[in-house]
């Protein structure tokens, strides 16, 4: 997020950030989660941004994955489920200094805070949001989510899931965010560098990360992984190098191309799917609206205007 | 045309109908429909009064559907302290056949009926008022002419009103002339010529129509400051705005969308941000995201919207984080009454929300106390690190006041956060006093940063199973708040110290319960009026107030309940064991009148062993004063 119109303090003089000074609680998660690879990455991905460590904010819903901000050293927290992007668009907006990162889970995220989602998408707040998608209830013990499968046998589902699950991309770039992209855990330096760019957006950036829960859906993302015989299939972007190859490949600030590359059969594909650098986030919109008022009231002091506002209502 | 800003003045008008009969208040009610405009003309008076030494409050209701429809605006204008809006009006100024019929029921058996007799017929039977026709629709086009139709009515009115009433027609023209000289010249024209037509107009019985205000001595203190005129929902907005609040979120709904529509306009002059949210969830979500970066926010809405933003609230109070929200109450539950004034969220904004989330609500008494309570709510998130209510209502959303300009640059509060750096023993939960977040931005000298969290939690911030934290944790949460119900100052009281009965109010109704009291002890009844702003915590000793009065009669603006009483009563029986706390409510969408109040009162005292001692001829007083 930091190469963004706001201006962002070059990093704090002394030590570089490392994962030392970044790790807290030891995680909670069950052995072989995928979550912990997540985490993992998340570490090196600030350890490479070097932030001024009293500038990073993580926050979070609730579920398995939204523990994540005990796990991280820095400003954080445990909000309410569903509502951590709301919550965090106040971090963001309140101070533009911060570099905002938010975690979740495919409840937390499309489910309780589906609409919120929308939303702080639309609106572009300058923020990163982390979905780490096990397509079922993790933390309550194993209920359908709004991404498992058709005929996921769950505990509300025994005979399998009836309800049509949601296309977690389609409804990321339909929302409006301007940096979607999709990893998987099992790809450390994938993620790492999803994460990482994603951070560097300006605006609100969003990577939905297939992470396994092996206790209640073992297996859900083989199809995806080389190991277990998947197809990981890499987004090919395009190089603008104006070579005949480069004609077919993917170009990032095509949204249309991307709501094709969304719409291709499971396990489809991995990567960035969509940015645009053109939209201006929230963040600077609201200052504009602050700089014409200062502009108007003649940077006049806060008790200047409200006197002359109580001269008006004598 | 006679013009009263050309020769023809009010002395000359006055000689044409003899010499005014002096009177104190007047209450007068315009009935039309809410594109009439006649909110502008209570607006009008209502700043003309604030530039006089005349006290003014206004009575507006507004219709739910947006386009058209009935509305009223009643205003009470007096030379001493008017309490209420007035039981009944001595005016009525009927535009429509639906106004008359629905309002000349509000008009007292003597008082002046002034309707349009180009569309109301008045019930040819009924000789109890001085019916007073004029053809406030023709009148009006002839006197603007060319397209506007009858637009211009409601100034029309003002014109005649400030004829019948004496007013300072030179404050007036130059209300007038500010309030639309940013517009077209043809409006400003138009609407003097709309009401110089007004105020020539009086002939036939209305010539014999002329008041003039007593001048009284006032006994208030003059602040030496000049009045101001505004309305309850703006007066918290400003006093947010001079408590240093600079970020807030909201989501629309009557009555509480003004406010975060002026603030969205105010703030950025500020450098601040109000930000429109999808829904309520997210407007408080957002709020507290905002205060947590160490930068006191306010959210709102009305009733339903309070609703849905509990679960957010009992995070902010597991997590201490300071915030404002605002309920501007109205009917409910569910839609209800939207346009309509309740007191029926008391329990909402103090139990409302899951687990044990001690918190605190204040509640405003008038258009003023809008504005310092918002500093008041301000001041004590800050300082216990809590979530604050401000249960303020329909009847002051709307309501126009006049008061004393605030001095603002005493009450100027810096906005800025604290981020500076938390030395090695930084904790953001300490056991044994007041929590004080660093927020983010702000180095942690450990190294080891805090997490806050709706998670039971130990000292630093990580979650815990412990019984005897959560314990501890509890009495922590619930302590400070009693720390501050400890150094909150004694409630407001007037009257006798200890007698017969003591009528206790909150939020809008303590203009009627002082005004109650006034005439309770006219006839004789040793009384007190206790009016309550801090509801929780409620201030310590109140019991011993109470203890002196053989009842306590509490009024209250929503219904008594499956037991009998109404939701103040009924914290207050459960806290104070008295049995002689007893309840006066009413659900009928409007604030107390004065006569209900004393009406309420007299029966519980009928319903005492005290009543032979009242004898039946104090009673009977009391029930008719
Ligand atoms: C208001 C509310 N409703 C329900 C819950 C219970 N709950 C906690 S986490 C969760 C779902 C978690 O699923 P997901 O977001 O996918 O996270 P995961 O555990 O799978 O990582 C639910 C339903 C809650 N905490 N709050
Ligand atoms: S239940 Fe599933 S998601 Fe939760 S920690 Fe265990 S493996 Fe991870
Ligand atoms: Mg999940």
């Amino acid at each position: 997020m930091s190469a963004t119109a706001l201006a962002t303090p070059p990093p704090a003089p002394g030590a570089p950030l490392t994962k030392k000074a970044l790790v807290a609680d030891h995680p909670t998660w069950c052995p072989g989660c995928g979550d912990f690879a997540v985490l993992a990455s998340f570490y090196r991905v600030l350890e490479k941004l070097n932030y001024p460590h009293e500038k990073i904010v993580t926050f979070a819903g609730i579920g398995c994955s939204s523990r994540f901000p005990y796990f991280v050293n820095t400003h954080g927290g445990h909000f309410i489920h569903g509502r951590a992007l709301p919550f965090a668009a106040g971090i963001s907006l309140g101070n533009d200094d911060l570099h905002v990162f938010v975690f979740g889970g495919d409840g937390d995220g499309f489910s309780i805070g589906g609409n919120h989602l929308v939303h702080t998408a639309r609106k572009n707040v300058n923020l990163t949001y982390v979905i780490m998608d096990n397509s079922v209830y993790g933390l309550t013990k194993k209920q359908t989510s709004p991404t498992s499968p058709l005929g996921f046998k769950s505990k509300t589902d025994p005979w399998g899931a009836i309800d049509q699950p949601i296309n977690p991309m389609r409804t990321l770039l339909n929302s409006g965010a301007t940096f979607v992209a999709r990893s998987h855990a099992t790809q450390v330096n994938h993620m790492t560098d999803m994460m990482l760019r994603a951070a560097k957006h300006p605006g609100f950036s969003v990577v939905e990360i297939l992470s396994e829960c092996v206790e209640f859906f073992e297996g859900a993302f083989d199809a995806a992984n080389p190991r277990k015989g998947g197809a990981w299939n890499l987004v090919d972007e395009k190089k603008h190098d104006g070579t005949p190859e480069d004609a077919s490949r993917h170009d990032i600030t095509d949204e249309v191309a991307a709501f094709k590359l969304a719409q291709q059969a499971w396990p489809g594909s991995f990567g960035v799917f969509y940015e645009n650098n053109t939209r201006k986030t929230k963040n600077v919109l609201e200052h504009d609206l602050i700089a014409k008022a200062k502009e108007k009231t003649k940077n006049a002091s806060d008790l200047q205007v409200l006197q002359s506002t109580f001269a008006r209502l004598r | 045309m006679v013009s009263p800003n050309s020769p023809e003045t009010p002395g000359s008008a006055a000689s044409a109908s003899g010499s005014p009969r002096a009177i104190q208040d007047v209450v007068i009610r315009l009935a039309g429909n809410s594109q009439d405009g006649i909110q502008s003309v209570g607006g009008f008076l209502a700043r003309l009064a604030g530039r006089s030494d005349q006290d003014i409050m206004t009575y507006m209701t507004i219709p739910s559907t947006i386009s058209g429809g009935p509305s009223i605006f009643q205003v009470r204008m007096g030379t001493g302290d008017v309490l209420s809006a007035g039981d009944r009006a001595d005016m009525l100024v009927a535009f429509y056949q639906h106004s008359y019929d629905a309002h000349i029921g509000s008009l007292r058996p003597g008082g002046v009926l002034v309707y349009d007799s180009d569309q109301v017929t008045p019930a040819a039977d009924d000789n109890r008022f001085t019916n007073v026709a004029v053809p406030i629709t023709t009148a009006t086009v002839e006197a603007v002419g060319g397209t506007s139709k009858d637009k211009g009515k409601n100034i029309f009115i003002l014109g005649l009103i400030a004829r019948v009433f004496d007013l300072d027609v030179a404050k007036l023209s130059a209300l007038i002339k500010e309030r639309f000289g940013g517009k077209d010249e043809s409006i400003v024209r138009n609407s003097m010529l709309a009401f110089d037509a007004g105020y020539a107009w009086p002939q036939n019985n209305l010539r014999d129509l002329f008041y003039r205000f007593e001048a009284v001595d006032r006994q208030r203190a003059s602040s030496g400051r000049p009045q101001v005129t505004l309305d309850g929902n703006t007066a918290i907005a400003y006093g947010l705005i001079a408590a240093g609040v600079r970020h807030g979120a909201g989501y629309p709904i009557t009555p509480w969308s003004s406010i975060m529509e002026t603030l969205r306009v105010e703030f950025p002059k500020y450098g601040g941000i109000f930000v429109q949210c999808e829904d309520e969830i997210a407007s408080i979500s957002t709020a507290i995201g905002f205060s947590y970066t160490g930068q006191l926010a306010i959210t709102g809405s009305s009733g339903p919207g309070l609703s849905l933003k509990m679960e957010a609230l009992g995070w902010a109070t597991m997590a201490e984080i300071p915030l404002i929200v605002v309920n501007v109450q109205r009917g409910g539950p569910s839609t209800g009454m939207p346009t309509n004034v309740e007191q029926s969220d008391l329990m909402q904004a103090i139990y409302g929300s899951h687990g044990d989330t001690p918190r605190v609500v204040i509640a405003p008494k008038n258009v003023e106390d809008c504005f310092y309570v918002a500093i008041e709510a301000c001041r004590i998130a800050r300082e216990y690190s809590t979530p604050v209510i401000i249960l303020t209502d329909m009847g002051l959303s709307s309501r126009i006041e006049a008061f004393d300009e605030p001095d603002l640059p005493k009450l100027m509060v810096d906005p800025k956060a604290d981020l500076s750096e938390r030395g090695t023993d930084f904790k953001p939960y300490p056991l044994d006093k007041i929590t004080r977040h660093a927020p983010p931005g702000a180095r942690i000298a450990s190294g080891k940063y805090p997490t806050v969290t709706g998670l039971e939690h130990d000292e630093l911030g990580h979650p815990t199973g412990s019984p005897k934290l959560h314990t501890q944790m509890t009495a922590k949460r619930r302590d400070k708040i009693k720390k501050l119900a400890a150094s909150l100052p004694a409630p407001e009281f007037n009257g006798d110290s200890s007698g017969e009965v003591l009528l206790v109010t909150w939020g809008s109704s303590w203009g009627p319960g002082l005004e109650a009291l006034g005439r309770i002890r006219k006839v004789g009844v040793k009384a007190g009026h206790l009016h309550l702003r801090h509801i929780h915590p409620l201030p310590n000793g109140l019991e011993d107030s109470f203890k002196r009065f053989h009842k306590i009669v509490v009024a209250e603006l929503n219904d008594e309940g499956l037991y009998g009483y109404g939701q103040l009563a009924m914290m207050l029986r459960a806290r104070y064991a008295n049995p002689s706390i007893v309840s006066v409510t009413k659900t009928d969408g409007l604030t107390f009148k004065v006569s209900e109040l004393v009406a309420g009162v007299a029966k519980h005292i009928e319903s005492t062993e005290l009543d032979a001692a009242l004898g039946v001829s104090r009673k009977s007083a009391l029930a008719t004063s």
